[in-house]
């Protein structure tokens, strides 16, 4: 298996630590004037985003983890599986909804995504950062209010929960920030 | 055709305030009769040191096929201590050093060191001088950081462990400092071996005393364990401490002094258990520096020393968080 020396670690690194893929978020060469240099790194679990902290020591190695990104297609669910297509590929994979934890009320037919696989299986999906989706429910719009800082629940075609401007009707289409859940403009009157 | 970027990483800004600091501190030691001196960077042999790595140069002499191992010195104390032995009084230099594998953050494998020595001064009256030159720098610093006025700190190595850690360093044993590295949720360094008891004061003092160094303000480490003396005297208290201290501002280590070890069998019983350690972690041995020791066997005056890492005083001087801030060709782009 491959494997990474202290030299070449830095930021962004995709490395196995005690069978689990980690990505090295943060690193650090420390040398005191008198004494031995440490690399001191900050790791997060790539299955479950869990963060750690490991020392190594110059010369020290760690496996590197066989990760690779791929372009998918959402396909369709069948509400405990998620559907997906390689575009180059046409290969399906099919993902646990309680693996794609929050992502999974953001995928609409058709979405392009992010999927990184470790050792050839999904091991987490990417949302576009924006999405833009119809509004199927809310209450109507208050006559008269304009004020954007008014907000009210709303629910999305993809069954996503979200507040926005009180002006907003079932129907339109609006932009989502799917890092914060935010609404960040109307791309569409219904 | 592939392009290469020429241009310098630093920015004009902070290669202006280098060179503040460089007049600076002539000026400084001139107003203080203190000799500046320069010595080789390519020497025969230099310092030995178990976590110090010298990078090695070839030097043929005219007409000669076979080269000659020369060193790039990591420090210039060997020659300083010999124009001091030869009866130079109080010197200075400001040179660049070289040690291998070291590059970080704070660390360029070739850096700016400024070095000087006080024969007949012992580390508190450097300390002194050391404060002036640095608190100097500092103060008239344009974008530097807060340096209240009054005196830095100075905080022994004990006080600096019971403060921040609880402990007296210079009491616990090996797999104490183990125990307590895993109560405080440092990690270990794998392969580190539990009876080695400075490897894990190290361990410890990177991991949670140096961020609370000179945050207030700057702050000298004083009176080290004995077995982190490298050239420094050793002076019997309740327990034995090395006369040697660290200058730390906002927790970058900038300084390093001792009151200086001048019993030529002392220093080469060091270097030899150094070149032992070195063997145990699978390192090259380094050459005894002869010359060095004839003139300790000859007499060094008493004396105190101290380099000051100048790169990380412009860093500070600009309030920058790296050092290739200041660098205008770090090694990646040398």
């Amino acid at each position: 298996m491959a494997n990474y020396n202290t030299s070449e670690f830095r930021k962004g690194l995709k490395v196995v630590i005690d069978n689990e893929p980690y990505l090295m978020v943060d690193m650090e060469f420390m040398k005191p004037g008198k004494g031995q240099a440490v690399y001191r790194t900050r790791l997060k679990n790539m299955l479950r985003g869990n963060v750690i902290d490991r020392n190594y020591r110059s010369g020290d190695s760690i496996d590197a983890a066989e990760v690779e990104e791929h372009a998918v297609q959402y396909l369709y669910n069948d509400s405990r599986n998620w559907f997906f297509m390689n575009s180059e590929s046409f290969e399906q994979y099919s993902i646990d909804k309680e693996f794609l934890g929050d992502v999974h009320k953001w995928l609409k037919d058709g979405m392009n995504v992010e999927v990184t696989f470790w050792n050839g299986k999904p091991i987490s999906v990417d949302a576009p950062k924006n999405v833009e989706l119809k509004v199927e429910y809310t209450e109507p719009a208050a006559r008269g209010n304009t004020a954007t800082n008014v907000q009210k629940p709303a629910k999305l075609e993809t069954g996503a929960d979200v507040f926005v401007p009180a002006f907003i009707n079932i129907g339109d289409v609006v932009k989502i920030n799917t890092q914060t859940g935010e609404y960040l403009e109307r791309v569409s009157k219904s | 055709m592939e392009s290469h970027d020429f241009r310098p990483g630093a920015s004009f800004e902070s290669l202006r305030v280098r060179a503040r600091i460089l007049a600076q501190t002539r000026n400084f030691f001139a107003a203080r009769g203190v000799l500046e001196v320069e010595t080789p960077l390519l020497c025969e042999a230099g310092a030995v040191d178990q976590h110090l790595d010298p990078i090695l140069a070839r030097y043929h002499p005219p007409g000669s096929q076979r080269p000659l191992d020369r060193w790039l010195v990591t420090s210039s104390e060997h020659s300083m201590k010999r124009l001091l032995a030869a009866g130079s009084g109080p010197i200075y230099q400001i040179s660049r050093a070289f040690r291998d594998g070291e590059r970080g953050r704070l660390h360029n494998p070739e850096f700016t060191i400024l070095e000087w020595y006080r024969p007949g001064w012992d580390h508190h009256q450097l300390m002194d001088e050391v404060e002036a030159l640095v608190g100097e720098i500092l103060r008239s610093a344009p974008g530097g950081p807060r340096i209240p006025e009054g005196r830095f700190d100075r905080w022994t190595y004990r006080q600096a462990f019971l403060d921040a850690l609880g402990f007296d360093p210079h009491k616990v044993s090996a797999s104490d400092l183990c125990r307590i590295a895993g109560l405080e949720g440092v990690p270990p360094l794998p392969g580190l071996e539990a009876e080695d008891r400075d490897a894990w004061l190290n361990l410890l003092l990177l991991a949670r005393v140096e961020g609370t160094l000179g945050f207030d303000r700057p702050a000298f480490l004083l009176d080290y364990p004995p077995s982190q003396a490298a050239l420094a005297r050793v002076r019997l208290d309740d327990v034995p401490v090395a006369e040697r201290f660290e200058l730390y501002v906002y927790g970058v280590e900038i300084a390093n002094g001792y009151h200086e070890l001048c019993d030529p069998k002392e220093q080469e019983a060091r270097f030899h258990e150094a070149n032992r350690k070195r063997r145990e972690m699978g390192k090259a041995q380094l050459p005894m520096d002869l010359r060095f020791l004839a003139a300790l066997e000859a007499g060094l005056p008493p004396c105190a020393g101290v380099a000051v890492g100048l790169d990380r005083v412009a860093m500070l001087a600009l309030g920058s968080s790296t050092i290739d801030d200041v660098i205008a060709f770090p090694i990646d782009r040398a």
